[in-house]
């Protein structure tokens, strides 16, 4: 059975739900504003007669039907990052400051970790940390490639983040863009769901909601944390936020999402989650021809 | 026994100020950095107001837009800018992609195919009336400079030294 299925129930119109599941991605770049401008960096495809379309809801985005992000003179200096359209929202929603602390705990391969750094004019500081050292050569190339001087990397279990290298104790914001089951990148990977299990769904839930409760808790009082993943799962998302909403300080504020959405779900199968997190977003692919994501924002309240 | 500490191969160390404040064998200061790119390049100095300059491995120079606790033990701080171990200091790719804009001289702009060959990480004869030595090759992009990449001029040859992960096979430029 196709693991999909089990969240028919939650869409609005399932046909366009597993038509567009099936439908390749569109090739999506950001424009990485540390080295060129928007305006820039559409002017040189131009130059080079690479089409593009606008993404309309934000001017750093850019889909390009026929190319390959990689092979032309744009992407070599470092002005375009390859980015799928979805994954640019969660930065967006965590709106770090220049000079500000920035936890991301979970930052390979990066896009979403340099993305922050462009935010913050490379002014500031990313603690970019992955567990998984092989992942954070990737980190560090695309870092380096892009001209990024705010990040600090580090490799520890985001479970339980240690200050120790650092002269501060906490962030001023955190993101966990968690490990998932990756169901929404279905249209990227095919074969995603044929090694889905539900046993992997609640093991990495584990993870996500250890991960989550450390940067509540390593980020101020009065700090964002924003939490994403690419799934469908209610377990690795709305279950996640109420999870920490009971252990942790923090509550869930809303925030206007840039894509279409709808809100995150109060009960699934036997269980219930607190109300407030009907003002997280679900992204499905067929409201914005995107991948499938989950993004909610929080604040720590002590 | 030198009263200078080692230098720790998985710790980055903070730049002494000038020669004069160093306290590990053998580290470069960052006034001596700042001086190697407005010697070599023609970079104002003040372009690298705010970044502070670490040392992790011997002669692998990183800069930082911030402040840190020295010593400190991280897999990265910032971006790798220069190589200082060789008598000829290099600049990393990154940091002439970067800041390299900033240059006013040993600058060579390139175009058409031979911007091509750079890009693919190619040695090509070329003719350079300037000093040999450390490069930034540059091309035009409405008017304005843009660095490609760090190469290494020797013998009539322009040598890439772009990094085999950023070799890219790409059309040759067509002028503005």
């Amino acid at each position: 059975m196709n693991p999909l299925e089990r969240y028919a129930p939650l869409v609005d119109d399932e046909a366009a739900f597993f038509a567009a599941c099936e439908r390749p991605l569109p090739s999506v770049v950001r424009v990485n504003t540390i080295k060129a401008a928007p305006e820039r960096a559409r002017r040189a495809l131009e130059h080079e007669g690479i089409e593009y379309e606008p993404v309309g809801w934000h001017d750093q985005l850019l889909r390009l039907p026929e190319a390959t992000p990689g092979t032309n003179w744009p992407y070599f200096h470092g002005w375009l990052h390859g980015q799928e359209e979805v994954s640019a929202v969660p930065a967006l929603v965590l709106d770090p400051q220049p000079g500000e602390r920035i936890w991301d705990s979970c930052a390979a391969p990066g896009s979403k970790t340099t993305q922050l750094s462009a935010i913050m004019d490379d002014r500031g500081v990313v603690v970019g940390n992955d567990n998984n050292l092989g992942r954070l050569s990737s980190l560090r190339h695309n870092a380096e490639r892009l001209g990024v001087t705010n990040l600090v990397v580090t490799n520890q279990d985001g479970r339980n983040f240690s200050f120790n290298p650092f002269e501060f104790d906490e962030f001023d914001r955190a993101i966990v863009d968690a490990p998932c089951s990756c169901e929404g990148t279905v249209r990227k990977n095919p074969t995603t769901l044929e090694e889905w299990t539900l046993e992997h769904v609640h093991s990495v839930a584990a993870v996500q909601k250890g991960i989550l409760s450390r940067a509540v808790q390593a980020t101020k009082p009065g700090g964002t944390v924003v939490y994403s993943t690419c799934t469908f799962a209610p377990e690795e998302n709305e279950a996640v936020v109420d999870h920490v909403l009971e252990t942790e300080d923090c509550e869930v504020v809303g925030f206007d999402c840039p894509l279409d959405s709808v809100s995150g779900i109060t009960e699934w199968e036997d269980d219930s989650y607190d109300s407030s997190v009907e003002q997280t977003h679900r992204i499905y692919p067929h409201l914005n021809d995107t991948g499938g994501f989950y993004c909610a924002k929080l604040e720590v309240t002590a | 026994m030198s009263d200078e500490a080692k230098n720790v191969g998985q710790q980055f160390g903070r730049l002494p100020a000038t020669a004069a404040d160093r306290e590990v064998e053998g580290r470069v200061s960052r006034e001596a950095v700042l001086e190697f790119f407005a010697d070599r390049f023609g970079i104002d100095p003040a372009v690298f107001e705010g970044f502070s300059f670490w040392e992790k491995g011997k002669g692998k120079i990183w800069i930082f837009a911030a402040d840190a606790p020295s010593p400190i033990r991280v897999e990265g701080l910032g971006m790798t800018v220069l190589r200082t171990r060789q008598e000829h200091w290099k600049p990393t790719q990154s940091a002439i992609q970067r800041f390299g804009g900033h240059a006013s001289k040993n600058v060579i702009e390139i175009g058409g195919e031979a911007a091509a060959a750079f890009a693919r990480g190619e040695d090509q004869e070329l003719d350079w009336d300037g000093d040999w030595g450390y490069l930034i090759a540059a091309r035009d992009v409405g008017g304005e400079r843009e660095p490609i990449g760090v190469g290494l001029y020797v013998y009539g040859e322009l040598r890439s030294t772009v990094p085999k992960g950023n070799q890219e096979s790409l059309p040759p430029l067509s002028a503005e």
